[in-house]
C-alpha cells in the first residue's frame, strides 16, 4: 500500500521531488569554497587596511568605501558559502530573502531616520537658544 | 495526489484530498532552517539599527577609539573567515562520505571557533576593566548587546558542533546527520555574514567617527 503511494507519487510529482531533494544548496565543490575564500579574504583585508592607514584620507569617502566593500562581501558570502541561487526550494528560500530585506530596509532606515529627527528636533535647551 | 471523487460508494463528493501528500523525511528541514535563519537576521537588524542610533552617545565616556584594537578585531575576523572555509572542506568530505576527514575538518572548524570567542572575550574583559562596562553608556550597552548576541550565537554553534560530532562519531553519515551538518553549514555561514556587518559597521566605522 505506501509502496503503491510512494511510486505514484515519484511518477508524477517529479518537480515536487527535485524540489525536496534539492535541499536549498546549489552544487558544492571545492573551486566554489576556494573562490569564496579568496573574494572574502581581498574584501576583509582592504577595509581593515584602508581604515587602519587611512590611506584615502578622507574620512567620508572611506566610510563610503568600507560600506560598498562589504555590501560585496556579503553576497558573496550568500553565493559562495550559502549555495544562495534562485531556484533552490522552488524559489522560497530566495522570497524568504527578498522579504526579509524588505523587512530590514525598512526597521533600519526608519529606525535611523526618525531618531535621527529626533535628536535634532530634541536639542538641549541650552543648545536651542544659542540656535535662535 | 488525485482529488477523490467517489459518488458510488457514499452518494456525496468528497473535495479533499484523501491520500496524505507524501513528504520525504526531513524534505522540508532546510527551507524551514533558511526561515528561521531570516527570523534570525531580523533580530540581528534591530540589534543593528539599535546600534546605529545609539552608537553615537557616549554619555561623556570612551568612545569607539579610545575602545577598540583594530589588529585584534582584524585577527578575529581571519578567525571566523578560516573557519568557514574549514567548514567548507568539512561538507565537501561529508559529501564523500569521509567520516574520519569529515571529524578532521569539523575539529578545526570548531577550534576556530573557539579562538573567535576566546578573543572576543578577553576583548570584552579588557574594556570591562578599563570601566567600559555596558552600564556606562547607551553606546556600550548597545554595543555589548550586538556583539555579545553574535558571539553568543557563535557559542551556540560550538555546542551544536560538539554535538553533531558526536553524532558522527556513533551512528556515522547517514542521511539525518547529514541533514544536521547541512543546516549547522548555513547557520555558521549566516554568522559570518552577520561579522561581515558588525566589524564593519560597529570596528571600521567606529573608528572613524
Amino acid at each position: 500500500m505506501s509502496a503503491e503511494i510512494h511510486s505514484g507519487h515519484t511518477a508524477h510529482d517529479g518537480r515536487g521531488d527535485m524540489a525536496h531533494g534539492d535541499m536549498g544548496h546549489g552544487e558544492i565543490t571545492l573551486s566554489g569554497y576556494l573562490t569564496g575564500f579568496v573574494l572574502s579574504v581581498f574584501l576583509t583585508a582592504v577595509p581593515f587596511y584602508l581604515v587602519m592607514s587611512g590611506a584615502l584620507g578622507d574620512k567620508q569617502v572611506t566610510a563610503l568605501v568600507v560600506m560598498a566593500f562589504a555590501a560585496v562581501q556579503i553576497v558573496v558570502h550568500m553565493i559562495y558559502f550559502l549555495h544562495m541561487n534562485t531556484t533552490s526550494e522552488g524559489g522560497w528560500t530566495m522570497m524568504a530573502l527578498i522579504f526579509t530585506i524588505v523587512m530590514v530596509a525598512i526597521a533600519m532606515t526608519g529606525s535611523l531616520w526618525v531618531m535621527h529627527h529626533l535628536n535634532v528636533n530634541m536639542m538641549p535647551a541650552h543648545q536651542m537658544g544659542t540656535m535662535q | 495526489m488525485s482529488i477523490n471523487v467517489n459518488p458510488v460508494q457514499t452518494g456525496q463528493p468528497l473535495f479533499y484530498v484523501v491520500d496524505e501528500h507524501d513528504h520525504a523525511e526531513g524534505g522540508s528541514t532546510m527551507l524551514g532552517f533558511w526561515i528561521y535563519l531570516m527570523s534570525d537576521c531580523l533580530i540581528f537588524a534591530i540589534l543593528f539599527a539599535t546600534y546605529g542610533v545609539l552608537g553615537g552617545n557616549y554619555a561623556a565616556g570612551p568612545a569607539p577609539k579610545d575602545l577598540f584594537d583594530l589588529s585584534l578585531v582584524a585577527v578575529n575576523t581571519s578567525m571566523l573567515l578560516m573557519s568557514s572555509i574549514t567548514y567548507g572542506f568539512a561538507m565537501l568530505s561529508m559529501q564523500r562520505s569521509r567520516i574520519a576527514a569529515t571529524q578532521f575538518w569539523l575539529a578545526i572548524t570548531g577550534l576556530f571557533g573557539l579562538a573567535f570567542v576566546g578573543i572576543e572575550l578577553s576583548e570584552f574583559r579588557h574594556m570591562i576593566h578599563e570601566g567600559a562596562t555596558p552600564q556606562r553608556s547607551a553606546f556600550l550597552s548597545s554595543f555589548f548587546t550586538l556583539v555579545g548576541t553574535h558571539g553568543l550565537h557563535v557559542s551556540f554553534g560550538l555546542v551544536w558542533l560538539v554535538t553533531l560530532m558526536t553524532q558522527v562519531w556513533r551512528f556515522g553519515l547517514i542521511e539525518a546527520n547529514k541533514r544536521r551538518l547541512m543546516c549547522l553549514s548555513m547557520f555558521w555561514h549566516f554568522l559570518d555574514v552577520v561579522w561581515i556587518g558588525v566589524f564593519t559597521f560597529v570596528y571600521l566605522l567606529g573608528m572613524l567617527r
